[in-house]
């Protein structure tokens, strides 16, 4: 089944510099491996296209089912230099949220917050 | 040695609410309460500030609201308190904190300052390149407003030693705030990585206050946080090893568990094997996390590396001035019209001679936000805003943004919404760059001061 990331993982990100971090972090041990196998730095990357003008690393905690995104050039120039209305990136995670992956259909008790909008 | 060492975060951020700073130093049995009140740029922020206001202290312009609401508990316990409120003055602040302890009838407590992170007047000797870049540092020369060095725990540790009660800052790296009651308390030497990683491990997790207790965390069907009008700052319980235990306050609102750590643990973070600071370099990769009750999650093994031979800097400088403004459309068609005023206010600019290194006109509901990566396919929003942002080496042209949205009152588009400008619709930019300055280059100063 394809399902969106935000039933997979929950994110954060922080700024420094032009520099935005978006942590993302399964919400099922067993989830994990289906959302490191699927969501590398490419396609990371290519999600955001335009909005990361730079290149993006992956650094994984596997143990507790984390991933760390780092992406250069993502805030417009760093926090004092942006124009854009959220310059520190705050909300930037929450894009990766309609990220798609699938899983399969025996994981779906494994997902959360499925039903939360309707999907 | 104290067995178990009771550390509480009282801010995350010069803004943060101060209430819940109240209740940890009241309900939280701290032996520490530690407060981070600042961001990357406001020293030179404060730097500006000084310039033109002969009347701004220079320190935290919350220091009186947060001494005042915490004071006569910490006094009543005894508990010690690490601030960097002082920004570009720890002496002034820890003078006003001294009137507020008279104030509260305590005579006697020892105030420590802790100067010698600011640099301004050395930086370009001192340093070689610009880490964002590779320029010579020197190509700051004529925007220079402030550099500051990101100090460690050490001299807030020497302060503790010398029998300070309250240590007030400038410029210190946040987790080194929370680990130094740690390195004083149990005696760890300032080389001893393993321990150091972990206390600054700590110390990152509690820098940001309710963000590891259930702030800016909660998504409604996803992560659900009881009262989240209520939150409690993070307390450590930690232990002579550097592990420890991370809660709140029983009866707030909020929640400890593995997902707010887990996030918390990497805000901020780039390799989470490679964490720098001025103390000791921090490994996240070997933390262990176990839910051990109701908000109560142990942190054990954050690992650590030798310190490196060089200290961060921060640089600000003035690099010119934002304008921006924002109008409003709605019902059917509000994008359409927007549109059309966005069209019309790129025209104006042209007309205008807008001199701008970037300009910026968004829609707030389509691509104000996230910019390019916006889903192409969405709905039309019922409503949309246009935000539009210059960016200038003048003031004179920033302005020019806001004086072109006013012409869209009556010379724009139909069933244009826009407010009566009510505040400054420019404001100053300053850049911060880094660098790196040799360790011993650096020399700390203390002063005391006693109520």
């Amino acid at each position: 089944m394809n399902v969106l990331l935000q039933h997979v993982a929950h994110c954060r990100s922080g700024d420094k510099g032009n520099t935005s971090n978006i942590v993302v972090v399964a919400y099922d041990e067993a989830l994990y491996p289906y959302l490191k196998e699927q969501l590398t730095a490419e396609r990371f990357k290519a999600f955001y296209d335009g909005t990361v003008k730079g290149p993006v690393d992956r650094y994984t905690i596997d143990h507790l089912w984390c991933m760390n995104f780092v992406c250069q050039g993502a805030l417009g120039g760093g926090v004092s230099r942006s124009l854009c209305l959220d310059n520190y990136g705050k909300t930037l995670s929450a894009g990766i949220l309609g990220f798609e992956l699938e899983i399969p259909e025996g994981m779906r008790g494994r997902l959360r917050g499925m039903g939360a909008d309707g999907e | 040695m104290k067995s178990t060492l009771r550390v509480g975060a009282g801010s995350a951020w010069w803004g943060d609410r101060v209430e819940p700073a109240a209740l940890n130093a009241e309900k939280g049995d701290l032996d520490y309460l530690c407060f981070e009140t600042m961001a990357e740029a406001t020293i030179s922020a404060a730097q500006v500030r000084a310039r033109r206001d002969p009347t701004f202290p220079g320190y935290d312009t919350y220091l009186d609201d947060r001494m005042r609401a915490v004071l006569p508990h910490c006094l009543k316990r005894g508990t010690k308190i690490i601030s960097n409120q002082g920004w570009i003055n720890p002496e002034g602040a820890a003078q006003r904190i001294v009137h507020w302890l008279r104030e509260f009838g305590a005579h006697g407590v020892k105030v420590a300052a802790v100067s010698g992170s600011l640099i301004t007047d050395r930086v370009l000797q001192l340093t070689d390149r610009i880490l964002e870049d590779g320029q010579p540092t020197s190509t700051l020369q004529s925007q220079l407003v402030s550099a500051e060095v990101y100090l460690g725990a050490e001299p807030i540790v020497d302060a503790l030693k010398q029998g300070a009660h309250i240590v007030v800052t400038g410029r210190v790296a946040d987790p080194s705030i929370f680990m130094a009651p740690m390195m004083f308390e149990f005696g760890w030497d300032a080389l001893d990585h393993m321990r150091l990683g972990a206390g600054n491990g700590l110390g990152h997790l509690m820098e940001c206050g309710a963000q590891v207790t259930g702030g800016y965390f909660a998504d409604p069907g996803f992560k659900d946080v009881p009262e989240p009008w209520n939150f409690g700052f993070p307390i450590a319980e930690v232990e002579s090893d550097g592990s420890a235990v991370l809660t709140k306050v029983a009866g707030t609102g909020g929640a400890v568990n593995l997902q707010t750590v887990k996030e918390q643990m990497l805000y901020e973070v780039h390799d989470p094997a490679n964490y720098l600071t001025p103390d000791v370099v921090v490994d996240f990769t070997t933390t262990q996390l176990e839910q051990i009750g109701l908000d109560r999650v142990r942190v054990t093994n954050i690992s650590g590396k030798p310190r490196t031979p060089t200290l961060k800097v921060s640089i600000g400088c003035a690099e010119g001035f934002i304008g921006e403004d924002m109008f409003f459309y709605a019902g059917p068609g509000a994008l359409r019209r927007a549109q059309l005023a966005k069209k019309i206010l790129e025209e104006r600019f042209k007309i205008v001679k807008l001199d701008a290194e970037e300009v910026r006109i968004d829609f707030l509901g389509v691509n104000a936000i996230h910019g390019e990566m916006s889903p192409k396919d969405r709905p039309e929003p019922y409503e949309v805003a246009v935000r539009v942002a210059a960016r200038t080496k003048t003031r004179e042209e920033a302005i020019k943004v806001g004086r072109e949205v006013d012409g869209m009152a009556v010379s724009g588009v139909s069933m244009t919404g826009k407010r009566v400008p009510h505040q400054d619709r420019t404001r100053e930019i300053i850049g911060v760059w880094s660098s790196l300055v040799p360790r011993e280059k650096i020399t700390p100063s203390l002063s005391f001061y006693e109520s």
